[in-house]
């Protein structure tokens, strides 16, 4: 923090100042930033449900079209839309990171609950899990993964879950050591109640918000994750149409100079991705400002 | 005494180390041995009509597959102990050689990437602590996040079409020219080939230690010892000279090392984007078209790699701050 | 009061913290409320209240260094002049100096040697080793990192890194704490001795026992304010020449006194009383004391806020 060095003492300059130029409190500017945020998400997937397939039909006709206004984004060597293609990619992609992150989330979940209630051995064992898969780059364990469950969704989702959980893990155990020795935990052990019924009433409530939070901060390594693995030609097959797989057929078409092919489905995950971190980050802001790192 | 403690440190870790790499072995080869891809088949792969029933055999044999996994993973195991990582399906030769010519390739990739993204992301952190909630602050922080978003890949495909394809300022990707012989590739040409990729391969790294160092140097600026030389008329300069950089270099470092893992995990992608011949490439190549020796020493050397970035990141620490270096040093 | 004129004066202060809470929920937390208090040149002003009153907060608003969420309102003076952000800048570490309260004023990873001599001018190394065998730290101590100290060598370090200057003005938050009787007596002696050489002094402290020695005037803290400003001779005997309920309250409190704690607790920066700050705890509140907040008044040579000193 600063000094209050450039505060002159009397602020009554100050705040004429603001009176003038009436600024949003912190509050109003992350609740819109909220709102803006989930609009854009939500206009991805419902964009992909209502966008008609005939943009996706080959058309040889317009084939290799710089953006205009009949195509946004352009059209590529099959003729086909390429904002149609990114829309559909791009909901395509969010549906897989969601499903993974999700996944992950819950992993993260039950080992942060187990190391924090299970007693040291587990709490040491898992310990050596995070390190074991710290350890490893992510991209390279999800190969591996990918190669031994032989491709597709599957290997993506397997991968990408279990490269993610431990940062979350982490946090759950934390919370949840603090929150056990919390004296109504401590009463309730006392009176007889079990371990089930004690995370189940007292631990489960606490935790849900720093699941969801923990989840949406997942997402958008899940998909950047996800997209990188399909353009690897680990995850989807190019029958389905992720953002990796697009991009990867746009390297292809590198040299003809259509930069149209990649540039904007790239823009377009980017800015997904940084909505869900946006989202997280605000959402955080709102439950704990001072935990909150943005 | 000191000494015999860092070495007492350093040799618990690797202990450590062992026994995460034979877990890491053990459930490497179990999940290898569970893929539907027929390892014999996919060593023979396209020659299958030109090999004859015999050989079959003898290939087959080789990597025991009629043997029990257990078994298999014993043979695996103790060839791996004596320094046998088997031969590539894919480049027919010796993995550890193909990992030895590959990762030099990667190091250099990787070793620029990493020197670059550590200046320019300290530096940028640097500025940003210092001018903390203002527009070269916000700046800053905004650019970090949207890199920290990007996809790398992606990255790489913008900056070839715009300096390879349309200023044609570099070559569209591998590390030395096409068609020239190894002994004829001039320096000057490797370092061209070098560029875009290293550049690509460096941003992920900028966003994490400029908003590393951003976030170590605002916390210093609010210490209490801070306040207390500005109580005692530092100046701002001073100040970072002083106390900041002193206590914001070694976490700097230290992330640098430990985050051998993103850097290795970008290269992957870079030099599949770039066609470069590194390590990152040979893990795609094993895992694509189903070499399984290549990839389980891929992955197995990827841990090593990123192991011994956090065991010197440890290192570092106990050696430089001279809290841990002094534990019983108190008068 | 002394016909000086004040080296500092600190009129009306109000210092206050803007805070967000769950939700992002600003909040307003008024930490200094109305404070009032000067310093003459050649006095010690002991500064005595119980713990949050404020003391240290008062400390760092003169020297500029409030964190950037807070907001200051009030004015002060040094020299007579107004004393503006630019002034505190250019004045600390020069004509003001200062000791801070703890031991994590010193920095982890630098020698504290090094740290003393950064706020030397000329002749560094000779100013801090005669200054350091002052305080009776061994010559080797210098090369030591602040974790290698005793608490109480950390805090004489402190004091010495305020005393190498020549400055006109020293504020000291509770320098003596955790240290030997003896280092005390030489902290205070020598304190006593710059105001002596013409210097003001501002003396922060819990314990009135320890200052009644050395300081001139005494402000009692309560709450953010000062409720009353004497001289130290006021304080003697069962305070019956002291004018705020609070501060014979915390005379008697003394073991040496009566030994009779105050009941009751200090109110918290989130909620203060509406009237005056102590009522809800004063045996002579009336009606008015719990409407409206007393008015800093001269009182037998002393200043006091409260509707019914006499
Ligand atoms: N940065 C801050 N933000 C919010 N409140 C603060 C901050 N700094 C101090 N306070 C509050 O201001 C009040 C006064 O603090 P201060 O440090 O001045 O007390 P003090 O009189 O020096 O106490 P002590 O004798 O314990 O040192 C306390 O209630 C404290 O909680
Ligand atoms: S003003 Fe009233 S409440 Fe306050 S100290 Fe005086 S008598 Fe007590
Ligand atoms: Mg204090």
């Amino acid at each position: 923090m600063k000094s209050a060095n450039s505060l002159p003492i009397r602020t009554a300059k100050d705040t004429a100042h603001k009176n003038m130029l009436p600024k949003l409190s912190r509050r109003h500017r992350t609740l819109i930033v909220l709102a803006l945020t989930t609009l854009l998400l939500l206009s991805i997937v419902t964009g992909s449900y209502i966008l008609s397939d005939s943009g996706l039909s080959v058309n040889f006709e317009i084939k290799n079209q710089a953006p205009s206004m009949n195509n946004l984004f352009g059209t590529d060597w099959l003729g086909r839309d390429m904002f149609t293609r990114t829309v559909k990619g791009l909901s395509l992609s969010l549906g897989v990171g969601m499903m993974a992150a999700l996944v992950s989330a819950v992993l993260a979940l039950f080992l942060g609950i187990c190391a924090a209630t299970l007693g040291k051995t587990v709490d040491t064992a898992v310990t050596w899990l995070v390190d074991l898969f710290l350890g490893v780059p992510h991209l390279v364990i999800i190969i591996l993964i990918a190669f031994s469950v032989g491709g597709g969704i599957r290997g993506v989702i397997i991968g990408v879950a279990v490269t993610h959980w431990p940062s979350l893990a982490r946090v759950i155990r934390a919370e949840v050591m603090q929150l056990r020795s919390a004296e109504y935990v401590q009463v309730s052990r006392h009176l007889g109640k079990s371990r089930w019924w004690v995370a189940t009433h007292h631990l489960l409530p606490h935790l849900i918000s720093q699941f969801f939070v923990g989840l949406i901060l997942l997402f958008p390594h899940a998909i950047l994750h996800e997209a990188g693995i399909s353009f690897l030609g680990f995850g989807l097959s190019p029958d389905t149409p992720a953002i990796g797989i697009i991009l990867s057929e746009a390297m292809r078409y590198l040299s003809t100079g259509m930069w149209w092919l990649a540039f904007f489905p790239g823009v377009s995950l980017l800015i997904m991705v940084r909505a869900f971190d946006i989202l997280g980050n605000n959402i955080l802001l709102l439950l704990d400002p001072h935990k909150a790192h943005e | 005494m000191q000494l015999k403690q860092l070495i007492l440190f350093i040799l618990g870790k690797m202990v450590k180390m062992f026994i995460l790499l034979a877990a890491l072995c053990l459930l490497s080869f179990w999940m290898v041995s569970n893929s539907p891809v027929d390892p014999v088949q996919a060593y023979v792969g396209a020659d299958m009509m030109l090999v004859g029933p015999e050989q079959l055999e003898r290939i087959s044999a080789y990597w025991g597959v009629d043997k029990p996994p257990i078994e298999q993973f014993g043979r695996w195991a103790s060839a791996l102990l004596q320094g046998d990582l088997g031969t590539s399906m894919i480049f027919r030769r010796p993995v550890a050689s193909i990992i030895k010519e590959r990762f030099f390739a990667s190091l250099i990739l990787m070793g620029l990437a990493w020197t670059l993204s550590g200046l320019v992301g300290f530096a940028l952190g640097i500025v940003a602590g210092m001018k903390q909630n203002t527009w070269v602050d916000k700046a800053i922080k905004s650019y970090c996040l949207i890199l920290a978003s990007t996809p790398t890949f992606w990255l790489g495909l913008i900056l070839l079409i715009i300096f390879a394809v349309w200023l044609n300022w570099f070559p569209l990707g591998l590390a030395v020219p096409a068609g020239v012989l190894t002994e004829n590739v001039r320096l000057i040409d490797r370092i061209h080939h070098l560029i875009l990729p290293a550049l690509t391969l460096s941003v992920l790294g900028v966003a994490n230690i400029a908003l590393h160092t951003r976030q170590k140097l605002v916390e210093v600026l609010s210490s209490e010892y801070v306040l207390l030389a500005r109580a005692r008329g530092a100046s701002e300069t001073e100040i970072l000279w002083r106390h900041g950089i002193r206590n914001i270099a070694l976490p700097a470092i230290t992330l640098q090392f430990a985050s051998l893992s993103e850097l290795f995990g970008g290269s992957v992608l870079a030099e599949t984007v770039f066609s470069y011949p590194g390590l990152g490439r040979a893990t795609v190549q094993a895992g694509l078209r189903s070499d399984v020796p290549l990839l389980l020493g891929c992955v197995i050397f990827s841990a090593v790699f990123v192991f011994s970035g956090n065991l010197i990141a440890d290192t570092v620490y106990r050696v430089v701050d001279p809290r841990i270096r002094h534990k019983d040093g108190a008068v | 009061m002394a016909l000086n004129q004040s080296v500092l004066s600190v009129n009306e202060l109000t210092v206050s913290f803007r805070q967000y809470t769950r939700g992002l929920r600003q909040i307003e937390l008024t930490v200094i409320t109305g404070l009032s208090a000067e310093i003459q040149p050649g006095k010690i002003l002991a500064v005595i209240g119980s713990s949050g009153s404020g003391k240290s907060l008062l400390a760092h608003a003169i020297l500029g260094i409030l964190p950037s969420n807070a907001r200051v309102t009030g004015t002060m003076a040094y020299d007579g002049e107004e004393l503006t952000a630019e002034r505190q800048v250019k004045l600390r570490g020069r004509e003001i100096a200062f000791i801070p309260q703890s031991v994590n004023y010193l920095d982890p990873l630098m020698k504290v040697g090094a740290q003393v001599r950064a706020s030397i001018k000329d002749n560094k190394k000779e100013v801090q080793r005669d200054i350091f065998a002052r305080y009776h730290l061994d010559s080797q101590v210098e090369n030591l990192y602040p974790f290698q100290l005793s608490g109480g060598m950390a805090r004489r370090v402190l004091v010495s890194g305020a005393m190498v200057s020549d400055a006109r003005l020293i504020i000291a938050d509770e320098p003596t704490p955790g240290l030997h009787p003896e280092i005390v007596e030489e902290a205070l002696t020598h304190l006593r001795q710059l105001a002596d050489e013409g210097r003001a002094v501002m003396l922060i402290t819990h314990d009135v026992g320890a200052v009644l020695n050395v300081a001139d005037y005494i402000a009692v803290f309560y709450a953010g304010t000062t409720v009353e400003t004497a001289p130290v001779k006021d304080f003697a005997g069962k305070g019956e020449a002291l004018r705020h309920p609070y501060s014979k309250a915390l005379w008697k409190a003394l073991p040496q006194n009566d030994f009779i704690p105050v009941s009751g607790f200090q109110p918290s920066p989130g909620d203060l009383p509406l009237g005056c700050l102590f009522s809800p705890r004063c045996p002579m509140a009336s009606r008015e004391c719990f409407e409206s907040r007393p008015l800093e008044r001269e009182l037998r040579g002393g200043k006091v806020r409260c509707y019914h000193a006499t």
